[in-house]
């Protein structure tokens, strides 16, 4: 294996000890979605049809947290801190030290959707997954996708402060908007137009296809282009801003 | 004792500027550092220290000038050259739950030929604390294990930006020790300081560099020595004043002043001759409204 991607699997192996040993943040990353999943489980119980909205919504909810909110949290602490300027300062290639923290985001990502689907077979009564290459097919854009709009975002936020703030005026309307608790299509029409044109309302239409409606890869691929053009976003403005240090006053 | 050889320098700097906006920081400096020899730079915040140090680690790109080291252009940041280095910044955060042996090691894999985890350990004086998590740590253990990560890919270059700020006595003593120990294995080293008894303590030869400029560089007993004026004081045994007189040869005046109290049967009281240290000529050179040529 060359020696950048060996590097990049120890920095993944190092950011995975380092989640676990905060044991505060682990766990209220972890309790959020089944906190979600219990209170609008219980709004919703027994109206089947809601819970089906529910499950890929949260599971679409969790996949946003872990990789956009994760990432513009952690990398402006990393970079106020002066984390990301010393590691600059090593010998370990840019590269291998953010593909290490986006795999870091990635493996929590794969954690929280795999306990929304196991909850909501458990506790839910809805299905395992029909269609499993859907699912890992818009779970591994969704992460691709989130992720760069999120270490993309972090580069605008000024310091570590602000962070929250910054991550919550997106976070917040998006997994609004995009139908995370309820179906889309009841919304009025211009916040219909605003969740087409977002890619979390696509991420949790192909989960939905894949865990409880049915609907195939033919019949969503549509929502996959408008996850690849903001990926590619993304992917430019997180690479092209990239600060390693914070601004000086 | 090493002697500049006729090798190429660790370091050479030509003319080197930088600049933020209209601020110009690095008005044209020039210097050269040799390999093994512990090399100072000193200058008062915001005389362009900073902005050279970091153009020389690769931190940051320079608006004219050559820089080489070991060879490198250390803009472009080229592997070959960071695994040769080592740098230990002024201040910096580390992940904070992370133990002090988990982070050499980690930082071990970074380069090609790295030292011994446990002989590192040892040369900070982090023995006892290889298990400690990075936000136990205290102020001095915490540059210790930033003196430990620079160390243990076993460069031949360190930076040292401001090494003992911040320590008390005992670590400062340590941590010029470690620095002398770096020298005796044949290191390079680049330090910033604004304690001047460190760069008398530690340094071959040091830079003064003051807006922009180099304004004097040597070795620091010359530097002290430049402006080679004795100043003599005593007290008068007819006032009882402190007297002194600054002369560049002291010899006619002790004589004058101890065969005068030896002929009274008394003797020369607080009698004192210095020369002007380090901390003098820094202050003098500094205080300068005009930034006088290389010395």
């Amino acid at each position: 294996m060359p020696e950048s991607l060996t590097l990049a699997w120890h920095q993944f192996r190092l950011e995975r000890r380092m989640f676990w040993r905060n044991p505060s943040a682990a766990f209220f990353n972890f309790v959020l979605p089944l906190l979600f999943l219990a209170l609008f489980g219980a709004i919703f119980s027994g109206n089947q049809k809601d819970l089906d909205v529910l499950i890929p919504g949260i599971a679409g909810m969790s996949i946003m947290a872990t990789t956009f909110s994760a990432l513009v949290m952690n990398l402006t602490f990393l970079r106020e801190q002066g984390v990301l300027k010393r590691m600059r300062g090593t010998p370990l290639p840019d590269g291998s030290y953010l593909l290490g923290v986006f795999a870091n985001a990635v493996a929590n990502a794969m954690i929280q959707v795999t306990i929304v689907i196991v909850a909501g077979k458990l506790l839910f009564g809805t299905d395992w997954p029909h269609d499993w290459p859907e699912l890992v097919i818009y779970v591994g854009a969704g992460v691709v996708c989130l992720a760069s709009l999120g270490v993309a975002w972090s580069h605008v936020v000024p310091n570590y402060d602000s962070a929250a703030a910054y991550n919550n005026i997106v976070f917040l309307p998006v997994i609004f908007i995009s139908g995370v608790f309820y179906d889309v299509d009841n919304a009025p029409q211009f916040l219909r137009d605003i969740a087409q044109a977002l890619p979390l309302t696509h991420i949790i239409d192909g989960l939905s296809g894949a865990l409880v409606n049915g609907r195939s890869l033919a019949d969503n691929w549509s929502g996959l282009v408008v996850i690849g053009i903001w990926a590619a976003v993304g992917i430019f403005f997180a690479i092209r801003g990239f600060r390693w240090e914070s601004r000086r006053a | 004792m090493e002697e500049m050889s006729a090798a190429a320098p660790a370091i050479l700097v030509r003319d080197l500027q930088k600049s933020y906006g209209t601020f110009q920081a690095v008005r044209g400096i020039d210097f050269e550092v040799a390999a093994g020899e512990v090399f100072g730079l000193l200058g008062p915040n915001g005389a362009g220290k900073t902005s050279t140090v970091e153009i020389l680690e690769g931190y940051r790109e320079r608006d004219g000038g050559i820089v080489s080291v070991l060879g490198h252009d250390p803009q472009r940041r080229p592997r070959a050259l960071l695994r040769r280095m080592g740098i230990v910044l002024q201040s910096t955060g580390m992940y904070r739950h992370i133990t002090v042996q988990e982070a050499l090691t980690h930082w071990a894999r970074f380069y090609p030929h790295p030292r011994s985890v446990d002989e590192v350990l040892a040369l900070a004086g982090l023995d006892e604390k290889r298990d400690a998590l990075a936000r136990t740590l205290s102020g001095g253990q915490m540059r210790r294990l930033d003196f430990a990560l620079a160390l243990i890919g076993d460069p031949e270059l360190i930076f040292l930006d401001e090494p003992t700020t911040g320590f008390d006595p005992a670590a400062r003593r340590a941590a010029w020790d470690v620095v002398r120990s770096l020298q005796e294995l044949g290191k390079t080293v680049l330090l910033t300081t604004h304690y001047l008894d460190e760069a008398q303590a530690l340094c071959d030869r040091v830079a003064i560099i003051k807006q922009g400029r180099i304004v004097a560089e040597g070795p620091p007993a010359a530097l002290g020595a430049s402006s080679s004026r004795y100043t003599v004081g005593w007290r008068s045994a007819e006032t009882g004043d402190l007297e002194t007189r600054q002369t560049e040869d002291p010899t006619a005046l002790l004589h004058q002043l101890t065969s005068a109290a030896l002929a009274r049967g008394g003797s020369v009281r607080d009698l004192s001759v210095t020369r002007p240290s380090l901390e003098d000529v820094y202050l003098e050179l500094t205080a300068e409204a005009e930034a006088p040529s290389n010395v």
